[in-house]
């Protein structure tokens, strides 16, 4: 089992849940972000005075998915949320040691 | 069939709803001349005269209806410039932390200026007094009944102009508390201005506007200053003591190196509308009555919140290369406080005039002149109302018509364009008087009330923010 967290953009979050759902990835956590990586931020003017904004609105993407499913998850990710500008966002993939399901105990993959 | 039975019915009750009133009519017509006796001359005169007595009363009944219900009206528009109004205007340029805290302090005035204007600052702004301020006559509004009091208003009750000016009373000194944001205790805030609306707004409403007053132009004051809605009264006296309470405090614990932007320009926006609108009670009301000098008062307020929003959309775009939300709502906020002592004395086209310079004017005030200073008016109210507040009062005694308001008598010139250039003169005293009696009353109140309770929250109850440390609440929990 592995996690995939992925941080997108807001506005790509619908596409990419599809995308999931159509190649069999049955649950996911989703996360109102904010961050920034290369992109870093904007400016803001108020009555003349700067603010530079530079954590913006980001939509954090978490599932659980078994070893062979994540290249296809990634691949699902990459297609469905690419625009092609800074501030796509990224992946990160770990190792999952465990799985539970709270309602009757079951442990790895089938609790998935 | 059934279409013919309800045609017939339809005629039926045509003929009684129309030919019913007409036979009646008739019937009447038939009686009249059996009804005239012969009547002597002085019966007739006695008729007449008892008639035209009874015209008089109705006349006068139903100038009074149509102006009282202006007044009426124009009191409820002025309260909903302070809240929801101005709390929402400057709820949403404070952090979110100090969300509720600064409303209250706009919505605590509407309660205690209300109290005390009961108790005796009515008495003191519009009882007998001498030219600086009223006596206590009036106190706990003795004699303030439903007659009118010739004097302020000949044709609505004097309970109605007392209850109009409280609103006044009520708005100007919320206007200050957008200089001292984020920071004063709550306690010291009410007792702050309690002080500030007895020693400041009391006398120089007396002076302007009471019997007898320094500045009162429409009463033969000694030194006739224009200044139909408060200029001078409100908004040079707010905006000079928001510059004073600025600097006595200090700066947000931060600034200016943390950024500290509005939590919610959609709030401000939604209150500068509501402001927008009720300054036509605050403008046009300072007719007194629902005449031809409202509706010019009228005119030019909304022609000058036009034009001042334009003025500083207009600087901001070519200095910023956009043109903001909160630029934009600013400028028309700017342009009414400008507009404030000039309408009901310029034309629509002189009011286009000042809205555009007070648009421009208070831009360069809020942008350049407070970073070249340095001091933390958190939300402007001087950069807006003192600076659009003394600008209106000075430019008042320019463009002021006398075909719009004869009010030296008619046909004599009233504005330095008609050519009385002492008129100017008279408003820039009238503008130096306010600014002395702003800066001086202020600075010894928060020196009592500094030395007395203190006037700052602890650094820790600032950082927490007003919401939680004086009131104990949120504005947001976003977790229920």
């Amino acid at each position: 089992m592995q996690k995939i967290e992925a941080v997108i953009q807001p506005s790509k979050l619908d596409a990419v849940k599809d995308a999931l759902v159509e190649i069999g990835v049955d649950g996911m956590t989703i996360l109102e972000a904010r961050g920034h990586g290369r992109q870093k931020g904007h400016t803001e003017v108020y009555r003349g005075r700067e603010y530079s904004v530079d954590l913006l609105p980001k939509v954090k993407l978490e599932i659980v998915v078994t070893d062979e499913m994540v290249d296809r998850a990634v691949s699902a990710i990459i297609a469905s949320a690419r625009t092609g500008t800074i501030g796509d966002g990224k992946i990160f993939i770990s190792k999952i040691d465990e799985a539970i399901r709270i309602r009757n105990d079951e442990r790895g993959e089938i609790a998935l | 069939m059934r279409v013919a039975v309800v045609k017939v019915f339809l005629a039926f009750l045509l003929v009684l709803g129309v030919g019913g009133p007409m036979l009646a009519g008739q019937a009447a017509l038939a009686q009249a001349p059996a009804a005239t006796a012969p009547l002597s001359q002085e019966d007739r005169l006695a008729t007449v005269e008892k008639q035209t007595a009874s015209n008089a009363t109705a006349i006068a009944a139903a100038q009074t209806s149509g102006d009282n219900g202006w007044m009426l009206v124009s009191a409820a528009l002025v309260l909903m410039m302070s809240g929801p109004g101005l709390a929402l205007f400057y709820g949403g340029l404070v952090r979110k932390k100090n969300v509720l805290g600064t409303m209250m302090q706009t919505f605590a005035m509407m309660a205690m200026v209300t109290v005390l204007w009961a108790l005796v600052s009515y008495s003191l702004a519009f009882g007998q007094g001498n030219a600086f301020i009223g006596g206590f006559h009036n106190a706990f509004l003795r004699g303030v009944g439903l007659a009118p009091d010739p004097a302020y208003a000949a044709t609505i009750p004097l309970q109605t102009f007392m209850v109009y000016q409280l609103m006044f009373a009520i708005i100007t000194p919320a206007l200050i508390t957008g200089a001292f944001a984020e920071r004063m205790k709550f306690s010291s805030m009410l007792v702050f201005m309690a002080l500030w609306s007895l020693v400041i707004y009391s006398p120089m409403a007396h002076m302007v506007w009471g019997k007898g007053g320094l500045l009162n132009a429409a009463q033969g004051g000694w030194l006739p200053c224009l200044d139909f809605a408060g200029g001078t009264v409100v908004h040079v006296t707010s905006g000079v003591s928001a510059l004073v309470t600025a600097i006595y405090l200090g700066k947000r614990l931060g600034y200016p190196k943390e950024p500290m932007p509005p939590h919610s320009v959609v709030l401000s926006f939604i209150g500068a509308c509501l402001l927008w609108v009720g300054w036509f009670g605050f403008n046009a009301g300072s007719a007194l009555s629902a005449g031809t000098l409202a509706t010019s008062a009228f005119v030019a307020t909304h022609f000058g919140a036009a034009a001042a929003a334009i003025g500083w959309s207009a600087a901001e775009w070519m200095r910023q290369g956009k043109a903001s939300a909160l630029g934009a709502i600013s400028g028309a906020v700017a342009g009414l406080v400008a507009i404030t002592p000039a309408a009901g004395f310029v034309t629509p086209i002189s009011a286009l005039w000042i809205g555009l310079m007070a648009g421009v004017f208070c831009y360069l005030m809020v942008v350049k002149v407070k970073a070249w200073f340095g001091y933390d008016d958190s939300l402007d109210a001087f950069g807006v109302h003192g600076a659009g507040g003394t600008l209106g009062a000075i430019l008042t005694g320019i463009f002021a018509n006398s075909a719009i308001n004869p009010i030296f008598g008619a046909g004599k010139a009233t504005g330095l364009l008609e050519g009385n250039w002492r008129q100017l003169l008279n408003q820039i005293g009238g503008v130096a008087i306010a600014w002395t009696i702003s800066i001086v009353g202020t600075l010894i109140i928060l020196f009592v009330v500094d030395k007395t309770m203190g006037l700052r929250v602890s650094e820790d109850e600032e950082r927490d923010g007003l919401d939680l440390s004086q009131h104990g609440e949120e504005g947001y929990d976003w977790a229920h």
